[in-house]
């Protein structure tokens, strides 16, 4: 059942193919809660390649959002081994080597958009002009250079989750961790925003992890599909999309569209009738 | 159409009309509650005022009645309780017709009150900041240090301030820093009790985000928790500038009363000068509505800059 990424060729170019950038082996994670232990996690075997774009998909509950945070070292692992680029997630983390994008936008209400787009790089040492500049790039990237000056409150949501994108991308880190970045939004919103992530995607090469509970967002997204399910959280499949890389919305009507998500509703439904 | 339309008109002016008369019941409300606190206050002077008259009238074996003791309790030249116009009087005559230098100017005393008032808030405010910021940082330092905080607000100032103006005396502290220090003990808690809990307010999100930067302690003091705290701070700030204000006065009270609002209290119940403590206490509340007022101006500047909204800047 379990189908490890290593046997399936990866969509990057030849020369970054064998790029391992994250690898997890037997990795469990145990909460201590009044009602005795939460399995969270549970013998998680994992790698992913530079210029992936991994969904990790499932229902609440099946520890997709706790397995970003592993990979982020928001939490710590209570068995298995993880590495990122290498190290630890620790040492990934001082490394600055990943910008996390959060299910709230989490912009700073204090600071203008291009204030908290500067936030990482202040935090980083980085120079003045350097700050501007990089600002410049990524919130032209997410089509927010009109709204530089502008308080978070006086943007839409979308705009918002944009903002928290650009402020991810502006010190441009290797990977780019989502936690539900577009669960909060409307559909039309969503659609829009997940055609310029995979813009975004394609002109950085960024590797990025993305956790959704939207299978059409999944399958529109990705290049593997982590299907995860509930109590204890584990991987029941990985799924790997054949969709060519430049993908319009219109794909989602392509037969192989939608054969990929049939396969990933099957593999959800069969987890919930295990359960 | 033609039918709901006619009743469409009717709720727009209604409303209009709701809010054109709320306003007017606000102001007509406060109209009442002045109108009727003043006529509280005449008719306690006529009553205070004139039992004394009556018992003096007795005395001197005088006949008296009722329009002869009203008439008399409102213009007594040493009254029990004074009325209203003779502390306008009073006022009007201190402030604006004794020189600022004289020590009969209200003026006069009140500069020196303002000034030690403000040196022991601006002193509480930055002891109360630092302590909070320890607090906050610090497991054992919160332990430690939050019951002798909350202890030290449960002794009397009166109690307190004769003792530090005496042994600074001693040690030749005097004037305005022993008042300033009073000021000061009384102005740094409500600042350290709402800063500990602003510090702490900042989103789990926002600590987050931080966190995956790997940002230092004084990062996040500077770039997060400082601030969230502001709101919270300008709060702690308004209590402390009115408590600043009370330190100072009862600092006055035992310093052998060379000036201040609290030596014209002392000094005027000395000589039975009701007239002369009304004023001094007039002057004294207008200067602490001033003050706060000042503060929240500075805290609508601040937090407009910060780009908080206008609706929610305008609550505080």
């Amino acid at each position: 059942m379990q189908q490890a990424v290593d046997n399936v060729v990866s969509l990057k170019p030849d020369g970054e193919r064998s790029r391992k950038l994250i690898d997890i082996k037997d990795l469990s994670l145990t909460f201590d809660t009044n009602d005795g232990p939460v399995h969270a996690l549970s013998h998680i075997d994992l790698s992913i390649r530079k210029g992936d774009f991994v969904s990790f998909i499932g229902p609440s509950g099946c520890g997709k959002t706790t397995l970003l945070r592993v990979i982020a070292d928001l939490e710590q692992q209570t068995s298995g081994k993880i590495s990122v680029e290498g190290t630890t997630p620790h040492e990934a983390r001082l490394n600055r080597l990943y910008g996390y994008v959060f299910q709230a936008p989490a912009l700073y209400p204090w600071r203008t958009i291009e204030g908290n787009c500067a936030l990482p790089m202040e935090i980083f040492g980085y120079g003045k002009d350097k700050q501007e500049v990089q600002a410049d790039k990524y919130l032209n990237l997410v089509g927010l250079d009109k709204f530089r000056k502008k308080f978070p409150w006086q943007l839409s949501g979308g705009m918002q989750q944009r903002a928290s994108i650009a402020r991810a991308l502006c010190f441009e880190p290797e990977l780019l961790l989502m936690d539900e970045p577009f669960g909060a939004l409307d559909e039309i919103t969503r659609d829009h925003l997940n055609l310029e992530l995979l813009k975004i995607w394609e002109q950085t090469g960024k590797t990025v992890v993305f956790v959704t509970h939207s299978i059409a967002e999944a399958v529109f997204l990705s290049t593997h599909i982590v299907v995860m399910s509930p109590r204890p959280g584990r991987i029941t499949r990985i799924i790997q999309s054949n969709l060519p890389r430049e993908r319009p919305l219109d794909i989602r009507d392509t037969p192989a569209f939608m054969e990929l998500a049939q396969e990933v509703r099957e593999c959800l439904a069969t987890d919930h009738h295990i359960d | 159409m033609s039918v709901w339309l006619p009743t469409t008109i009717s709720t727009e002016r209604g409303s209009k009309m709701k809010t054109a008369s709320w306003r007017d019941n606000r102001v007509f409300a406060v109209a009442l509650v002045s109108l009727g606190f003043i006529v509280i206050w005449y008719l306690g002077a006529i009553f205070l005022n004139g039992q004394q008259l009556v018992s003096q009238y007795e005395r001197r074996h005088q006949d008296w009645d009722a329009s002869k003791v009203v008439a008399e309790a409102l213009s007594m030249r040493r009254p029990v309780l004074p009325t209203p116009d003779q502390v306008v009087v009073e006022l009007n005559q201190s402030v604006f017709h004794e020189a600022i230098t004289s020590k009969r100017s209200l003026v006069f005393h009140t500069g020196i009150t303002l000034s030690s008032t403000l040196l022991g808030f601006v002193l509480g405010a930055a002891l109360g900041i630092l302590l909070a910021i320890g607090i906050v940082h610090n497991r054992t330092l919160e332990s430690s240090l939050m019951p002798w905080i909350i202890t030290s607000q449960t002794i009397p100032i009166l109690a307190i301030a004769p003792m530090v103006i005496v042994v600074l005396g001693s040690l030749n502290f005097t004037g305005l820093v022993p008042k300033s220090l009073i000021s000061m003990y009384l102005s740094f808690f409500p600042v350290t009790i709402s800063m500990v809990k602003g510090l702490r307010s900042a989103d789990r999100l926002h600590m987050e985000l931080l966190h995956t930067y790997s940002a230092t302690t004084r990062q996040v003091l500077w770039k997060l928790r400082w601030p969230a705290s502001l709101p919270f701070l300008f709060a702690g700030l308004k209590v402390a500038i009115a408590a600043s204000l009370v330190g100072a006065i009862v600092g006055e009270l035992p310093t052998g009363a060379q000036g201040g609002l609290g030596a014209r209290l002392l000094s005027g119940s000395y000589y039975g000068q009701m007239v002369q403590i009304w004023a001094a206490l007039v002057m004294a509340a207008l200067l602490g509505a001033l003050l706060v007022v000042l503060v929240g101006m500075g805290e609508k500047w601040v937090l407009k800059r910060m780009g908080t909204r206008t609706e929610l800047g305008a609550a505080a």
